[in-house]
This record gives structure tokens, sequence and C-alpha cells, in this order.
């Protein structure tokens, strides 16, 4: 077999694994979602001068956070649990080619955070009176705004997981940042605008800001432009960052990457 | 033919050493056990064979190749049966095998791997909910699957109830029969002498003797025990001849539980790692 088909055989098996830990989709799959409807239901004000209300904004926002999850979190920990209980020492020792294992991961990243923004986006209609875009041209922002989110965040959880020393701590070494990041980056305080100024400027050094605002913009009617910190989508300067996290994000795997604990 | 092929293997962790120039010699279609207690470089050892270490010294050669640079197509010729791997366990054992069995170029047929690993009756139940020995076998089951030249089995029948031994051993029968060479470390030294054509003791990060079951240490030619219970109490003799021993005493008097016995594999043993009481 070759080693696409390899890898999809094994993204196969990673699904199948993920939906089947009840525990996790319940607890970590869902927990955006019951976010959302916390807070969707407790600011529920209307933005008049911005056309939106304060739950759709935190409908787009959320979503940015969800992919966050089902990729950064669901690597950091699935990798470092991988490593702990024989998955990765037992695939070393047979002729599987190491990026199936990568692509397995992958297809399992993009299914999920797929699921995940489905859900959030399906909570934000019934819930919010989100309207999804018809504009072909939304879409296609959402597709690379979500492609680069998911990669930049899936490489930069293989990478944060050989941090943790076990698959015990990594949950809680991989929160620090996801909870961090969504205090300041618009995804619990919303509009951005109603952060400190210095806060903004250090979450955008990292990706959550970047998809957040690049889901704004597909979700959110140009008017909303007005809650950004610049004013604008800045979508040139969302896909440079997520770039460059890319590209940050596969240098850390390949230099710290370890199939064992020892 | 050499199957292993080790010299003056070397490897230290933090300037200690762990095996300190070890050389083997295992031939195709072999079933070896290494024996020795624990910290003595067996799973060293092992792990550098499988290619899961980097040697610090020596030459190794495994089927042919250095495990140091393992090619894809060398690990598809060799199988390892993890020994405390906990993985795969939401899968079955019918979904992990069958999944497995895509990664070589000419597996064998799960269904009847998973048959020989007597987990027929398992093989919808997922892999978490095993037993300790049935997720063993599973373990067996996955190590195997790729019709491998050449197993390693590091302590395989470790927390296997007496029954789950004898069929794991028979196993391992079958498959030698097939001419797969084998390579088990193991604490019950009956495994190895039901099991293997050769053994050797690792002590102290050398192998310290190396035969036969029937002739390791100078088992065969040790002096045998005679013991029987005579008109003065139990009596206890050494001799190299205990057949003139017994003809000779029995003119006297009657010998009541004679036994004679040879040094077991475990006195031997015993002897080799210096633990000898």
């Amino acid at each position: 077999m070759s080693t696409v088909a390899i890898g999809a055989a094994r993204g196969r098996l990673e699904l199948r694994e993920f939906f089947r830990r009840k525990e996790a989709v319940v607890f970590t799959f869902s927990l955006p979602a019951f976010i959302l409807v916390l807070l969707g239901s407790v600011f529920s004000g209307d933005m008049v001068d911005a056309g939106v209300s304060m739950s759709q904004l935190f409908t787009a926002s959320m979503v940015g956070a969800g992919i966050l999850s089902t990729s950064f979190i669901t690597l950091g920990v699935g990798v470092a649990t991988d490593r702990e209980d024989g998955t990765l020492k037992r695939l070393r020792g047979t002729p599987m080619p190491a990026a199936a294992y990568f692509l397995g991961k992958l297809v399992l990243v993009a299914v999920a955070s797929l699921a995940e923004v489905a859900l959030l986006l399906a909570v934000g209609v019934l819930l919010f009176d989100v309207e999804l875009p018809t504009d072909p041209a939304r879409w296609l922002t959402f597709a690379w705004v979500f492609a680069l989110g998911v990669v930049s965040c899936s490489l930069l959880g293989i990478a944060a997981s050989g941090l943790a020393k076990s698959s015990r701590s990594a949950p809680a070494v991989m929160n620090l940042p996801y909870i961090g990041l969504q205090f300041i980056s618009g995804v619990f305080i919303n509009p951005i605008v109603a952060l400190p100024a210095a806060m903004v400027g250090v979450a955008s050094f990292f990706p959550l800001k970047w998809i957040c605002q690049g889901m704004r913009s597909v979700f959110l009617p140009d008017g909303a432009t007005a809650l950004e910190m610049a004013g604008a989508w800045e979508h040139g300067l969302t896909a440079l960052v997520l770039g460059a996290w890319c590209v940050v994000g596969l240098a850390l795997c390949l230099a710290t990457f370890r199939w064992t604990n020892k | 033919m050499s199957a292993i092929r080790v010299r003056g293997l070397r490897k230290a962790y933090g300037g200690v050493a762990a095996v300190d120039g070890v050389d083997l010699d295992i031939a195709v279609g072999e079933v070896f056990a290494l024996l020795g207690p624990n910290g003595a470089g067996k799973s060293t050892t092992v792990e550098i064979l499988e290619g899961h270490r980097k040697r610090d010294a020596g030459e190794v050669e495994v089927l042919g190749g250095d495990p140091g640079r393992a090619s894809a197509a060398w690990r598809g010729r060799i199988g390892i049966v993890l020994q405390s791997a906990t993985d795969a366990a939401e899968l079955t054992v019918r979904e992990a095998v069958r999944h497995f069995a895509g990664y070589y170029p000419d597996p064998r047929d799960p269904d009847e791997v998973i048959e020989l690993v007597g987990l027929t009756g398992k093989a919808g139940a997922r892999a978490g909910r095993l037993s300790g020995g049935q997720r063993r076998r599973l373990d067996v089951a996955l190590g195997i699957i790729g019709r491998p030249e050449l197993v390693f089995l590091d302590e395989p029948t470790t927390g296997f109830d007496p029954e789950a031994r004898r069929q794991f051993w028979s196993l391992i029968r079958l498959l030698a029969g097939e001419g797969t060479t084998i390579l088990l470390t193991t604490h019950y030294l009956d495994e190895a002498e039901a099991l293997a054509d050769r053994v050797a003791v690792i002590a102290g990060g050398r192998i310290v003797a190396e035969g036969s079951p029937k002739t390791l240490g100078g088992r065969a030619t040790a002096e045998a025990t005679v013991r029987w219970v005579g008109a003065d109490g139990p009596q206890v003799r050494r001799t190299a001849d205990p057949q003139n021993l017994i003809v000779e005493l029995s003119r006297h008097e009657e010998l009541a539980e004679l036994t004679v016995a040879r040094p077991t594999l475990e006195d031997v043993y015993l002897d080799l790692i210096g633990e000898r009481a």
C-alpha cells in the first residue's frame, strides 16, 4: 500500500478511536458549544452601530476557538498519549511510513474540526439568529482560514506534546495556552476592542487571534469591522501570520519529535 | 547462516554501562532465549536489535541489515511483540489486527492469526476490555501478522495463567516449525527450557554463559545429588557417578525415598548470576 493509502487507513482508525471515547466527545468536543451557549445567552445585547448582536460575535469567535481545541488540544494530548501507551513504539517497529502517521492525524483533525465548526454554527443559527453566508467568496475565506488554522495549530500541538512528561499531565500543559489565549484573543471577551491594546498586542503574535478574526470576517456583516482593533478584516496579515506559524510549527516538530518517552 | 550477529555491543546511560561488550550469534530458524535479572542489559540489547535504540559501539547485523539504519523493507521482515503496550484500547481485536495487516507486503490472514493466538471468541471485543493475558495475546497477533522471518518476544508470558502459557508455547513451537527465528527474553527458566534451542545468560551487561538448556553452565556433567532415608535418618551424597553409588549403597540397606537430581536450570542460572544462597 502507498503512504497515502496507509495514511487514509490510519485516518479512519483515528476517527473511530476518537469518537468512541465517549467522555472525550462529551466533555472536550462539546465544551466550546457549551461555553458558546452560556456566553451567547449572558451577553445578548445588540451592537447597533456594527449591525450585529453580541451572541453573533461570540458565535463567530468561538468557531475559531473550536478549531484550536480540535487541532491543538486533540494532538497535544493525543500524541503524548500515543507516546506513552505504546502506539508510537509499535508503529516504529512496523514498515508503516512515518508520514502515514501524521497524515492519519491530519485526517482526524480535519474531520473533527469540521464537525466542531458545524456544531458551533448549528448553535449560532438555532439560538442566536446567525445567518450563514451565501456569497462564495466568504466560503473561500472560510476555507483558507480553516486550513491554515488547522495546520498551524496541529503542528504546534504535536510540538507541544513533547512538553508533557506523561499523558496525564498533557491536558494541563495544553490548557494553559488554550485558555490564556482565549481571554486575550477576543473569544471569551467580545468585542476585541474592549480588551487592553497591549493584551491584544501579545495575542497578535499567536494564531488564535487571527483565526477568530478571519472567522468573524466570514460570518459577520462587513459593518462589524468597526469592532476590530484595526477597523478592517486584515486578510493579508491573517494569512501571513498563520502561514508563518505553519512554518515555525513544522520546524518545531522536526526538531523535537520523539517516538518514545525515554 | 546468521539471523543475528553481534560483536562488542556497548551501550551506556549517563556513563553507566548497561551493555558492556556483548557478542551473539543466532542462526536462522533458531529459538534463542536471553536470560538475566532485571537491569542486566536484556531489554537494552533487544531494543538495539529491534532498531528502537542507538548503540554506542559494536557491530550489529540483523537479517543482513543494520538496525540503527532500518529501512521500511527491513522492518517488514521482523516482528516485535511489545511487553506493556495499552494502545488501540478503543479498537476491537479484529479491527486492530486487520489494520496492522495493511502495513505489510505479504501478511497472514487476520482471522487465522486471531485463531492462532486463541482470541477468536474475543475478536469483536475492544482491546481495552481484554484481560491481561488476552491483551498480551493480541500483542503477539500484531507482532506476527506481517509473516516475520524474525520475532522478538520480550518477556511474553508475564501475567499468563498456566493454561495460557502452554497455549502460548505451542504457538511459539508452531512459528519455529515454520522456520521463524525467535529471540525471546524471559524470567521463567522452565519457559526457556521448554522452548529454546539455545540460551544465553546475561549479567552486568555481559554474556556469562551460553549453550543448550541441557548443557548450560556444565549442567549435564555436574555432580548429581543423591538423597535417601536410611536407618540413621535422611542422607545426602554428591557424586559424579550416581549409578555406582546407588548399587553400592543398596547392598547394605533399604534406600527409602531415593531421589537423584542434577542441578536444575534454575540452580545453574542462579550460580551464574551470583545470587545463589
